[in-house]
């Protein structure tokens, strides 16, 4: 059974995106958290890759065309060993590689410049072909955000999809994931810009789609295997999640979409993330000595 | 060699590269017969790819196919491929991506087809990004050697083309380098820069000027970005008058840049012949005499500017 070692990893996941965010001041919670178990299914569940060699042309590639989460990237990177944990609390600071959206040539791992939203699956369109080309095993994945398919340039990318390369490179080596945690910036999606009916959208673009829960690693799973034996079109998986997932009072709250836990709300965002009730938590806190760091380096941010 | 478009000689010279290096791949979007990429798709089909009337996506697969180790060459007229900026901006210049952006069809020179189809901004939008060369050969020789370059060249690059056919320019032993313009015609009064579809022109009227016993040098500007600082800060200060002459808008394009520069380097009266407006429908050489680019207009412009 994976899924217990994988929520484990979500979870410590969870806390360094809320930890990273408050160092900075700034960026964007809730689609980093909508978008993490399905970031840790992927780099620890399959992902074929080598941390110390970035650049091994036949690795798996993830592209996270939704850069704004780039947190939620950076996090499982660093536990995967692309640079020190410890790093992540240089995000959006002066000179780090940790840029504010994704820089690919400023951090090894980092596929594609994103954040300027609906371009990232394009760009995988083309990588999926070029590994075909070249007849690598490689796959790649692409996990786009739903307010972010508002973009006309991803209905460019979906029309071409089941169709680029063929017949002789079919991009079945590309797996599309929608993070559909319901919210963007604005408001609601269906206030702003309803996407629905988005599985028969994609269908009628000749994708083949799977709907999960995008928060249960079974799933998550069980659909990337589905994707992978789908041969001769790449395949979406529509993964509904709750932006904000694992904080009660960042959870489909789209204030939460871009503002940075205060320390306070931090440590309390942590608690709740590790399961710990308020009275357990300061005994808590003396078992779990990496939590202890973090708490009391989130308290020193706090201004007197 | 006879009068060509620079476009033609690009699709010529890509099928022989794509011989020579199984990385070139062609992206177009409907327009293959117009880019003149259509011979390369003929003979290496499974190396061509056509993204339908969807040109950010298209630039977007050549970013990703440049990521795998593929050379793509991302094809269209210059105002479409360039209008998807954007996607230029992040997918290829930020990302560091390989590849080859190819604007036709560019300048009022097009003709009938009017403002939508001219390629007139695109400089401006192209110089404003740190990592991409701009280069527009002025004939058959000097394109050919630009996408030969364009193939070695590590990192994103862009190609501007004509629609229209150009006469020689180059000496047969010319070399095209990056960062390095040709000196077509020596002079001491006045320094003409031109680029691409105005090279020949400008070299017409600085025959005429010598009947009026004005000598004007005429450079061949090929490489918009960089700058060659080095002959231009040298004809600039011997001769202490420039005129810049391109089909493009003057905002932000050649004479935008030398303008730039010398004002910085090397103050120097500096006239930009381009245009001011929008293009409009009308045969080729008509529209060349009505924004004066043809030789009468731009020797008229430089005398008017020299005060003879």
């Amino acid at each position: 059974m994976a899924e217990p070692r994988l929520d484990a990893i979500a979870r410590a996941c969870r806390v360094q995106i809320i930890r990273m965010l408050t160092h900075a001041g700034s960026g964007h919670p809730g689609g980093s958290l909508s978008v993490i178990d399905l970031l840790v299914a992927i780099m620890f569940g399959r992902l074929r890759h080598d941390p110390a060699r970035p650049d091994w042309p036949d690795r798996d590639r993830i592209i996270l065309s939704k850069g704004h989460a780039v947190p939620a990237l950076y996090s499982v990177m660093a536990k995967a060993g692309y640079f020190p944990e410890d790093r992540l609390v240089t995000l959006r600071k002066l000179g780090s590689p940790l840029q504010g959206h994704p820089d690919r040539t400023a951090l090894p791992g980092i596929e594609a410049a994103t954040g300027s939203l609906g371009e990232g699956l394009s760009v995988a369109l083309g990588m999926a072909l070029g590994l075909r080309m070249s007849r690598s095993p490689a796959r790649v994945y692409c996990i786009v955000g739903d307010g972010e398919i508002q973009e006309g340039q991803v209905w460019e990318a979906a029309m071409s999809g089941p169709k680029l390369g063929q017949p002789e490179h079919p991009l079945d080596n590309l797996t599309v994931i929608l993070d559909y945690n319901k919210i963007q910036l604005d408001d609601f999606v269906t206030k702003i810009l309803d996407l629905e009916p988005v599985v028969s959208k994609w269908q009628s673009f000749g994708w083949p789609v799977v709907e999960i829960d995008g928060h249960s690693m079974t799933q998550i799973d069980k659909a990337l295997d589905q994707a992978e034996a789908t041969k001769g079109r790449p395949s979406l998986v529509v993964a509904h999640t709750a932006k904000g997932k694992g904080v009660s009072f960042m959870e489909n709250n789209p204030e939460w979409h871009g503002k940075a836990p205060k320390p306070a709300e931090a440590i309390a965002a942590i608690r709740e993330i590790l399961d710990v009730t308020e009275p357990a938590w300061d005994d808590y806190l003396k078992t779990d000595r990496s939590a202890a760091a973090i708490v009391s380096e989130l308290r020193a941010l706090e201004k007197p | 060699m006879a009068a060509k478009a620079s476009r033609a000689a690009f699709g010529e010279a890509l099928v022989d590269l794509g011989a020579r290096d199984e990385r070139v791949v062609t992206l177009d979007a409907d327009l293959s017969k117009s880019t003149m990429t259509a011979a390369f798709a003929r003979k290496y089909p499974g190396r061509a790819f056509n993204l339908g009337i969807a040109e950010a996506n298209m630039v977007g697969v050549a970013a990703g196919l440049a990521l795998t180790g593929k050379i793509p060459f991302a094809c269209s007229f210059a105002c479409f491929v360039v209008g998807r900026f954007e996607t230029i901006r992040i997918s290829v210049a930020y990302t560091n991506a390989n590849v080859k952006i190819v604007g036709t069809h560019v300048g009022v020179a097009i003709g009938e087809d009017g403002y939508s189809q001219m390629g007139l901004e695109d400089i401006a939008c192209m110089r404003a990004l740190p990592n991409v060369p701009i280069i527009q050969p002025a004939d058959e020789l000097e394109t050919k050697q630009a996408v030969a370059y364009a193939v070695e060249h590590q990192g994103p690059l862009y190609l501007r083309l004509t629609r229209q056919n150009l006469e020689p320019v180059c000496p047969p032993d010319y070399r095209f380098r990056l960062g390095r313009w040709l000196t077509l015609r020596p002079g001491t009064d006045v320094t003409l820069i031109a680029s691409g579809g105005t090279v020949f022109n400008t070299l017409e009227a600085a025959r005429r000027l010598a009947g009026e016993g004005i000598s004007a040098e005429v450079i061949n500007a090929a490489s918009i970005k960089p700058l060659d600082e080095e002959t231009l800060v040298r004809s600039a200060s011997a001769t202490g008058r420039v005129v810049t002459i391109e089909d493009h808008s003057v905002a932000g394009g050649l004479g935008g840049a030398v303008a730039e520069m010398l004002s910085e380097v090397r103050p120097t009266p500096v006239k930009r012949l381009g245009t001011t407006t929008f293009g409009e429908s009308g045969d080729p050489k008509g529209l060349y005499a009505k924004f004066g680019f043809d030789p009468a207009g731009i020797a008229a412009s430089v005398a008017k500017f020299l005060g003879r």
